[in-house]
Formats: structure tokens, C-alpha cells, sequence
């Protein structure tokens, strides 16, 4: 989809799913082929000034995942199920937007002979980190995977031909493929967002569907008022992220790689 | 011309019903991939390319290779190489056509392949290696076939291809290059984040191809009354030599910069390739045999084209050399390289690469038909050089 339709889808106020495509997405560009023009200079306008004023980002409490582990399970089911994320029978088809690990794996690069006993045997979410120097952006033939100016990295699941080019790029391994088809394996369908198709790759997007509907991402609703997940626009320096990140002393995951990560880990 | 590949004796049609068979085969097997997914391969999230990918990459070198004949012939004016270098032409080709096979069964969605032209991306590489790809292709088809038509007439090549065939002496180069380019350039990836893969690949390349040109020419000259000439083959055992030297003294540099540095990223790998990666008390090695096979092979294989007996007294010796080489670098660069770079994963957890039988007859057909595509384009090239000389 190239960057007009996807302004227009904006304007329009459908939720930009960009790429997905639905039929009514489809119908309402034939029946306003002529709005879409003006509305996309109208969109390209609004583009530019998300890029000034708005950067999503996410900062994640680690102790508050070690106080209340039901707050991960909570998490990542909430994502899981509105998401259509399938659960397959087979270790090696995985897919997962957010999961629990290790301290020691999401920041293996910093390892710690001498962890502290609560890093060493609690979990915390990792998912992707909306790189603003992205390297899945950069690498994918197709601009499948593009970035948009609120600094969401998004998905084009109909553009993408399934090199997965990406998901080697990806420092994180945050990607996922679909190796077979993953609607068999959708517990509870959940028909506002589509499913995908074998042979694409797929991550965590942000919830860019909720946040540009002016909701709050599904995980972060799931944690509750626990405030172990904290969104918000990184470029206004009165959010509340901002907040916690002047207050609060946070890493990032293999930030030396230049990739510029939106989420931040209390420890 | 191509009647002239509809015309062999009987072996000549054993050799392409046998290789019919298993591009049979691998087509059945593909079309099941087709309808199921890529899940009828080895790969994972975390080992996320596997044979095709890595099939790809070791020849895209082996088409680069064919330039080892081209370019002596058409800058040094070695004569010797004159009857030869239509074999390294045809032998990219074939190569190339294989590496394009590779890469769409290797994709998830391959009937929208076109998504790359369509929506062109110049920051990603593989935009570029598809166009230096297809360009090398051409540029190929063109000098072989024009080349091989004027000397059927008997008459000179029109001037204006020398100018294809001198462009395609800088694409040979760069389609390694930018294939390099495409895991050099990963953050986050040690192994290929290395300056020196792209030489690496490169003097690989001009080893293995040529190797392999040297065993079709011994083979040619026994079944098909083919003599590409004792100074030719001579020339290219030593372009095979030092190519193939430079290629472990590269690798052997990296083993320096890791093991030395001390630093964990830049080991891994190779701990992982040459001697098991251990993790949270488990070994894991499967790659080991393979890697040591290489190492084997490639000191066979280079006493048997460097020590004067074997490689001027004895045609078969020298073939199990050259064979030596080329199956050498195939396990570095065809099964290592590519697998090794995944591990360990991001978050730091070993998952190792175990290819599917579905995944194994599909790559063994692409590779059939890559030899049965030669096979045609050289028995048109030797039915010219024959119908000349009668
Ligand atoms: S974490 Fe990976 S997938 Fe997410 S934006 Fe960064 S590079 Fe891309
Ligand atoms: S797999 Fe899809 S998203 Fe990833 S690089 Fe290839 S086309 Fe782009
Ligand atoms: S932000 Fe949305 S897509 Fe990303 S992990 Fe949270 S719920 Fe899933």
C-alpha cells in the first residue's frame, strides 16, 4: 500500500490497518477515489507533523513483573487473543509478539556472573522495540515493513513475499514467520483484526490499530492500573513516560547496535 | 542451435532421465511445500534460512567463478582459455538460474515475487542482488549465445559484444559482492558482520567454480571427445590454488580476530561450526562434522593439485582434487556459513538446524535441474565445436 492510501486511511478515520485490506477499506477507495486525493495531501500534512510531535514508546517495570507474575501471563494473553496470534501444537512453527524471558536473554549482552537472585529467576516481557533506526525497515525489499512517522514499525501483511530478510536483521528476534497456516490454530478468532496468511511475517505492532482509535495498547490495558506497562509519546515532554523516565533510572536492549529502541526496562 | 541438444547417445539420455527423476521429484515436493508451508523445512523464528538460502549463496559464487576464465582470456589474451571460456559462460548461467530457483521456493509468498520490482527498495541489498543477478544472466545468455553463433558461421564476433562482455566481468564481481552485502550488513549478526566475508566469498567463488569447470572438462573429455587442452587446464589448477588458499587464510583470520579479542560474539560461531558450542551444560554440534570435512577436503584436495604427479600425470587424480575443493567450499559456504550466523539467537538460546526430507528433495531437484540446464547448454556448445572442427 504506498503512503497515499495509507494517509488516506488516516483521514478517513479507519483505523489503519494498513495492508489488511478489508472489503469495506477496499469499497470506500473505489466509491472516493477523488476524496483520497485531497484528503492525502491533507494526510501527508498531518504525517509531517506526527513526525515533529509524536514518537510512541513503552517502558516496562521489571520489579513490578517480579511482584506480580500473573501481570506477564496477562500481558501476553491479552496481546495473543486480540491479535489472532496462533498457538501451534509444534515448538518450531512458533509465533509471538510479546513473551516472557530471562533477564540474561533480553539483555544478553550485558551478562552478569553475579545476577541478582530476583533477575535470575523472574521473567519479564520483551516484544519488539519500534526501532527509530530500524534495521527491519532498512532490509526489507518490499517496504512490507515500514515505519511510520509516530515511529510505530508496522506491517504490510499483503506486501510481504516471505524473504524474511527481516527477521535475520531483527537484533531482537522480535519476528515471527508463518510457516503453515495459522488460522486452524486461533483459539478465539477475534474478527476487528484479520488473521494472517502462511508464508508472511508478523511482530508486535504497537497496537497501532488501538492507539491511532485513541485506545491504549491491548497489554498495557491488560496490566491494569499495576503500571508495570506505561505508553505514551515519548516527544511530549508532559506525557507521563516521559514522567517515569526523568524520575526513573531505565536500559534499553543492546542499545549500542545504534538501533535506537522506543522501550524502556526498569530494572 | 538447440537441435543440437536433441541429438546424444544413449548415455547422454540415461544422464537426462536420471536427472529428470529427481527433478520430479523435487517438483512433487515442492508443490506439497506449496500448499503447506514452509513448515515442511528445517527452518525456525531463529534459524530463519537454511539450505536454500545457503544453496543460493554458494552459487551465486560458483556463477561468479565462470569470470576466472573470461577475464584471463578477454584482458590477458590467454589464448589457451579460447575453447573454454563458453563452458564457465554456460556454467553461470545454469548457476544463476539455480540461485533464482533457491530464492522463490525459499520465499513464503512466492507468487508475489514481483512485489520487489514493483515496489523497488533501494536501501534493501536484496533489491540490488536481484538486479546485479539478473543483469549477470543476461549479460550471459548474450555473450555466450552470440559468441557460440558467430563461431558456428565461422566468423568474428561483431565488435558490440565486446563491450557486454567486458560489463560482464565487473558483474561478476559484484553479484558476490552484493551477496555478501546482504548478511554483512546485519546488526546484531557477529559472524557476518565481518568486513571480510565479501573477499571471502569472492576468493571462494573463484575456487569452486573453476574447480568444478576442470572436472566438466576432465569428464567432457572422456565422454563427449573434448579436449579443453593441457595448458588450459593447467592455468586454472593454479588460479584454482591460490583462490582456494586465500579462501582459508581468510577464514583463518577470523579465527584470530575471535579467538584473540577474546570477545564471546566473535567466537561463538566458529566455536559453534569447529568444535560444538556449549550452552547451559549441553553441546550443541551438529555442524562440526561438516566444518571438518571441509578442512579435510580442502588439504586432500589441494596436495592432489599441487604436488606435479597428481595434477599433470593423472587426469583422475586431478579431478578427485578439483572435486575435493569444490565439495569443501560447498560445506563452508553452502551448509556453515549461512546456518552458523543464526547462532547463537538474539536472546542468547541455541537452536539448531536439522533440514526436512521434503526440504532435502526439493533442493536436491533445483540442483538437478541446474545440471540438467548445463547439460543441454554445453552439449550445444561441444556439438558447434564438433560440427567446426568436421
Ligand atoms: S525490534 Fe526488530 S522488528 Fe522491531 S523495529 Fe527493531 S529491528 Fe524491527
Ligand atoms: S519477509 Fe516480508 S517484511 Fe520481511 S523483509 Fe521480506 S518482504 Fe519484508
Ligand atoms: S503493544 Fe500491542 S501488539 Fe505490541 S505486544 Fe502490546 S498488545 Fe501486543
Amino acid at each position: 500500500m504506498d503512503t497515499n492510501r495509507r494517509n488516506f486511511l488516516k483521514v478517513a478515520g479507519i483505523s489503519t490497518l494498513a495492508g489488511l485490506g478489508g472489503t469495506t477499506i477496499v469499497n470506500r477507495l473505489i466509491a472516493g477515489v477523488d476524496e483520497a486525493h485531497a484528503a492525502a495531501a491533507a494526510g501527508a500534512e498531518m504525517e509531517q507533523k506526527a513526525a515533529e510531535t509524536i514518537r510512541y514508546g513503552l517502558v516496562i517495570d521489571i520489579k513490578k513483573f517480579q511482584q506480580d507474575p500473573s501481570l506477564g501471563e496477562k500481558a501476553v494473553n491479552a496481546c495473543h487473543q486480540i491479535h489472532n496470534v496462533p498457538k501451534f501444537p509444534e515448538k518450531r512453527d512458533e509465533i509471538k509478539w510479546i513473551w516472557m524471558t530471562h533477564f540474561e536473554n533480553a539483555f544478553a549482552e550485558s551478562p552478569n556472573l553475579y545476577q541478582d537472585e530476583a533477575n535470575q529467576t523472574h521473567l519479564l516481557p520483551i516484544l519488539c522495540n519500534h526501532c527509530d533506526n530500524p534495521p527491519c525497515v532498512r532490509v526489507c525489499p518490499t517496504k512490507a515493513t515500514y515505519r511510520y512517522e509516530d515511529g510505530i514499525v508496522g506491517m504490510d501483511y499483503h506486501r510481504c513475499i516471505g524473504c524474511r530478510f527481516c527477521m535475520a536483521a531483527c537484533p531482537y528476534g522480535s519476528r515471527s514467520f508463518n510457516w503453515r497456516d495459522p488460522r486452524p490454530f486461533i483459539e478465539n478468532i477475534n474478527r476487528d483484526y484479520p488473521a494472517r496468511t502462511r508464508g508472511v511475517v508478523e511482530k508486535c505492532n504497537f497496537c497501532v490499530e488501538r492507539v491511532q482509535a485513541g485506545l491504549q495498547p491491548a497489554c498495557v490495558e491488560a496490566v491494569g492500573d499495576s503500571k508495570a506497562l506505561v505508553f505514551g509519546n515519548l516527544k511530549d515532554p508532559n506525557s507521563e513516560i516521559r514522567q517515569i523516565l526523568k524520575e526513573k533510572q531505565t536500559i534499553q536492549r543492546n542499545p549500542s547496535l545504534g538501533t535506537i529502541p522506543s522501550v524502556f526496562y526498569i530494572v | 542451435m538447440f537441435e543440437k541438444a536433441l541429438k546424444g547417445n544413449k548415455y547422454y539420455w540415461m544422464w537426462l532421465a536420471f536427472l529428470g527423476f529427481f527433478i520430479a521429484v523435487g517438483v512433487v515436493s515442492y508443490l506439497r511445500q506449496y500448499y503447506v508451508g514452509l513448515t515442511l523445512t528445517g527452518m525456525t523464528r531463529d534459524v530463519s534460512w537454511g539450505l536454500y538460502i545457503a544453496q543460493f549463496t554458494f552459487l551465486v559464487g560458483v556463477a561468479a567463478g565462470g569470470v576466472m576464465l573470461v577475464l584471463p582470456y578477454y584482458i590477458h589474451n590467454f589464448k589457451a582459455f579460447g575453447r573454454i571460456t563458453i563452458l564457465g559462460e554456460f556454467l553461470a548461467i545454469a548457476s544463476l538460474l539455480m540461485c533464482m530457483m533457491f530464492i522463490m521456493v525459499d520465499l513464503g509468498q512466492p507468487l508475489r515475487a514481483l512485489n520487489v520490482i514493483l515496489h523497488p527498495t533501494p536501501h534493501s541489498m536484496l533489491f540490488w542482488d536481484m538486479c546485479v543477478l539478473w543483469g549477470y544472466l543476461i549479460l550471459n545468455a548474450l555473450c555466450g549465445w552470440v559468441i557460440l553463433t558467430a563461431e558456428r558461421k565461422q566468423v568474428a564476433p561483431p565488435k558490440w559484444i565486446y563491450f557486454f562482455v567486458y560489463l560482464s566481468i565487473p558483474f561478476a564481481f559484484s553479484i558476490h559482492t552484493v551477496t555478501a552485502m546482504l548478511y554483512c550488513g546485519l546488526p546484531g549478526r557477529h559472524f557476518w558482520l565481518s568486513a571480510i566475508v565479501a573477499p571471502r566469498f569472492l576468493a571462494s567463488a573463484f575456487a569452486a567454480g573453476p574447480a568444478l569447470i576442470v572436472v566438466m572438462a576432465l569428464i567432457l573429455k572422456r565422454v563427449a571427445n573434448f579436449d579443453a587442452g593441457k595448458e588450459a587446464i593447467d592455468k586454472m589448477v593454479t588460479i584454482i590454488t591460490y583462490a582456494a588458499i586465500t579462501n582459508v587464510f581468510f577464514l583463518s583470520l577470523e579465527f584470530f580476530v575471535g579467538y584473540y579479542s577474546d570477545i564471546p560474539g566473535h567466537q561463538h560461531s566458529l566455536q559453534y561450526l569447529f568444535f560444538g558450542l556449549e550452552h547451559h551444560g549441553h553441546v550443541y554440534n551438529n555442524l562440526v562434522p561438516f566444518m571438518w570435512g571441509f578442512v579435510i577436503l580442502f588439504l586432500v584436495g589441494i596436495s592432489l593439485i599441487t604436488h606435479p604427479y597428481t595434477r599433470r600425470k593423472s587426469d583422475l587424480w586431478l579431478g578427485i582434487g578439483c572435486a575435493s575443493i569444490f565439495t569443501a567450499f560447498w560445506l563452508d559456504k553452502g551448509i556453515g556459513f549461512v546456518l552458523a550466523g543464526f547462532l547463537p539467537t538474539p536472546i542468547h538460546e541455541i537452536v539448531e538446524y536439522y533440514p526436512n526430507i521434503n526440504e532435502i528433495f526439493v533442493t536436491l531437484g533445483v540442483w538437478a535441474t541446474g545440471f540438467f540446464i548445463l547439460t543441454v547448454l554445453y552439449k550445444i556448445a561441444l556439438g558447434v565445436e564438433h560440427e567446426i572442427e568436421a
